[in-house]
């Protein structure tokens, strides 16, 4: 059981530095006013209750407040008003892998992180073998962390947190990475887990997961608590908030604003060289990102993800995977741009996921972002397009040939 | 299903202490440290030499300087032996400040992401101090039996003293400084100076006879690690130990363990937010 009453969530932003220094302290002393600072309520009186044994989706758009939520249901940070009652040992999965160090070997950074995660040593070490076995990484045990391949980390990571055994499991996005196979068995570790009589929170932004491993989920907007009943009907209702939230065919998207530390200020949307959000099959479709950031870039990356209409990625590119990092001396603003030749996506609606970084991590991912529309285009001799329920993409040359003579019987 | 205890999230209160979570938390605590020690000697060549060779090294520099060319007494010891034994102490509260103080910052992912109580931080931190004092400490016995020195067997009692007073006056400034560090970074750059400074300010490779102004006396007690190493000494000179300096210098680490604690405290709750 896990009641939250009423919980709501204050920062306070200070404009210019993110950190504070000394001597802006020591000079707000001699001043009249302290610096600006801005009141910003991340959460605003969300309430709900869950029962044992419920997997709750958490879904709503960035900056909805999902991860304060979970950050302070696994107590990282206290809620500024309200409070939440529950029973049992909370396990988050913010980010798997947490607490692990390069330097020490598997062995070691299982009993590390198993232990960072509240475990107590004994616990891990009759639960050793079955965390190496589903980890898959025996050979590797007495090897320091830094020579595993990222996937061999992520499956060493999750499969301790598996082993967790909580009452009340928190989980964001950890299903994002890694490899279809290893996914399933994610999946299926956690329906172990709710069929146990154990609560999951799961925030996701793909709505295929929320459906699948919920039974029940929350809208959250804007802080608040938008709905919450049977995980169908709330993606319904998110699906049609994004839809219905002016597609804004001038194809030109505020960011953040000047005062932000994230970089990214504004998005274009080109079809054929003309701003527009609205474009056609085969179209020229080219997506450029403004950025200005406070710490230039060094080599940056643009990554988009172009996802259909239930938030199925259909297309995933970076620039690095293409042609290699843009070489450049630090940048501080500019834009880059993808552009598409000529576009294979079929007629429909679709999202996108801008993710801009430098050549070791996302700086700034802003996750449906905004979205675009392809309009239909006959491409064919025949001018019929081909059967729409089954066809996500097209490709215009497919060569069809009857040949009567020669046939292999 | 054994221990379904009822949890209750609410907003914070400032100066509650939780010291049955701090228990239940110790196992992680030792964790810590030994992370921090571990991967401390895998990454070094000498590895565990290193532990040694610091306070060795220093104490043979400040032989040479300090103990013959600028004679300095020693309160009956020889130059060396009173040197170091000043020294391995001195390394203890000077290491162990130094990494508690960055201890936060360099700690950040795992605060951002993970509750537990975040005083284990900085006290793992003085503990990875206090296991090089072990290594250290043996070879202070060498150093003992080298030069013959006398000891009275009162050590059984005054060196663990010693040792309490040394992790308390270590614990308060770094829990402080690691508070202080990850809200303004300006302290990062402090803490070396200060640690360098607090060497030659106070009576580690001096004796304290030797300030002639009795308020400078007074002024230099304030440091904690003055108790703690005049109370190291005690099995080892007959020199009779100023009680008031010490009582002055027991009184400040005491209260600097105590304002550590509740400054760190107040301000842990919002770790997560600025870290």
């Amino acid at each position: 059981m896990l009641e939250v009453k009423g919980v709501s969530k204050k920062f306070s932003i200070r404009h210019e530095s993110p950190y504070l220094s000394f001597r802006d302290r020591v000079m707000d002393l001699f001043k009249p006013t302290h610096s600006s600072s801005e009141e910003f309520w991340a959460l605003r009186d969300v309430s709900f209750e869950i029962q044992p044994g419920e997997s709750i989706g958490i879904i709503g758009k960035n900056g909805a407040g999902k991860s304060t939520l979970l950050k302070i249901l696994s107590k990282i940070t206290p809620p500024t008003q309200g409070r939440i009652i529950g029973r049992g040992r909370i396990a988050s999965l913010l980010e798997v892998g947490t607490g692990f160090h390069p330097e020490l070997t598997g062995r070691e950074n299982i009993f590390l992180n198993g232990s960072i995660l509240g475990m107590k040593r004994q616990e891990i070490a009759s639960k050793f073998d079955a965390i190496v076995d589903f980890a898959g990484t025996e050979r590797f045990l007495d090897t320091p962390l830094k020579h595993y391949s990222s996937g061999m980390q992520l499956r060493l990571a999750f499969a301790v947190a598996a082993f967790l055994e909580p009452e009340i499991l928190v989980i964001d996005e950890v299903l994002a990475v890694g490899d279809a196979e290893f996914q399933k068995k994610c999946i299926g570790k956690m329906e172990d887990v709710s069929r146990s009589g154990r609560t999951i929170l799961f925030v996701s932004h793909n709505m295929a997961a929320v459906q699948s491993l919920c039974t029940k989920s929350i809208l959250l907007q804007r802080g608040e608590l938008k709905a919450m009943g049977s995980s169908a009907n709330v993606v319904a209702q998110y699906l049609s908030s994004l839809d219905s939230q002016a597609i804004d065919a001038s194809g030109f998207i505020q960011i953040h604003p000047k005062e932000s530390d994230k970089p990214i200020r504004a998005i274009e949307v080109l079809c054929d060289k003309r701003r527009s959000a609205t474009t056609y099959m085969g179209c020229e479709f080219e997506i450029r990102v403004h950025f200005n950031a406070s710490q230039a870039l060094t080599n940056p990356v643009l990554g988009i993800v172009v996802k259909d209409f239930q938030s199925t990625p259909l297309l995933g590119v970076n620039n690095r995977n293409y042609t290699g990092n843009f070489i450049t001396t630090p940048l501080k603003a500019g834009y880059i741009s993808m552009k598409i030749p000529s576009l294979t996506l079929f007629e429909g609606t679709y999202h996108v996921d801008v993710h801009l970084g430098d050549e070791f991590k996302d700086i700034d991912v802003l996750t449906d972002c905004f979205q675009f529309t392809v309009e239909p285009m006959p491409f064919t001799a025949s001018g019929e397009l081909p059967i729409k329920s089954i066809n996500r993409m097209f490709i215009k040359d497919i060569a069809w040939d009857l040949n009567p003579t020669n046939h292999v019987e | 299903m054994q221990d379904l205890h009822t949890f209750e999230i609410k907003p914070k209160k400032a100066f509650a202490f939780n010291f049955k979570e701090l228990v239940d938390y110790s196992e992680l605590l030792y964790f810590f440290a030994w992370r921090d020690i571990k991967v401390k000697y895998k990454q070094t060549v000498l590895g565990f030499l290193w532990a040694v060779l610091q306070p060795l090294l220093l104490m043979l520099i400040f032989t040479f300087f300090i103990g013959r060319a600028m004679g300095v007494s020693s309160e009956g010891m020889d130059y060396p032996v009173f040197a170091y034994s000043g020294l391995v102490l001195w390394l203890v509260f000077s290491s162990g400040v130094t990494n508690a103080a960055n201890s936060m910052v360099t700690n950040a992912a795992i605060i951002k992401k993970i509750y537990f109580p975040r005083l284990i931080i900085p006290v793992s931190a003085v503990l990875v101090a206090l296991f090089d004092f072990v290594m250290a400490f043996v070879i202070f016995i060498v150093i003992l039996l080298f030069f013959s020195a006398p000891i009275k067997l009162s050590l059984i009692y005054w060196w663990p003293l010693a040792l309490l007073v040394t992790t308390i006056g270590t614990v308060g400034p770094g829990c402080l400084l690691a508070a202080l560090n990850i809200k303004y970074r300006d302290f990062r750059y402090v803490v070396p100076f200060l640690m360098q400074a607090l060497l030659f300010l106070t009576p580690v490779i001096y004796p304290v006879s030797s300030i002639d102004q009795l308020w400078l006396r007074y002024v230099v007690a304030l440091n904690p690690m003055y108790a703690a190493i005049s109370v190291f000494r005690l099995p080892l000179t007959n020199v009779p130990p100023d009680w008031t300096l010490i009582s002055i210098s027991l009184v400040s680490g005491v209260l600097v363990f105590v304002i550590g604690l509740a400054y760190f405290r107040r301000t842990e709750n919002y770790f997560a937010d600025i870290a």
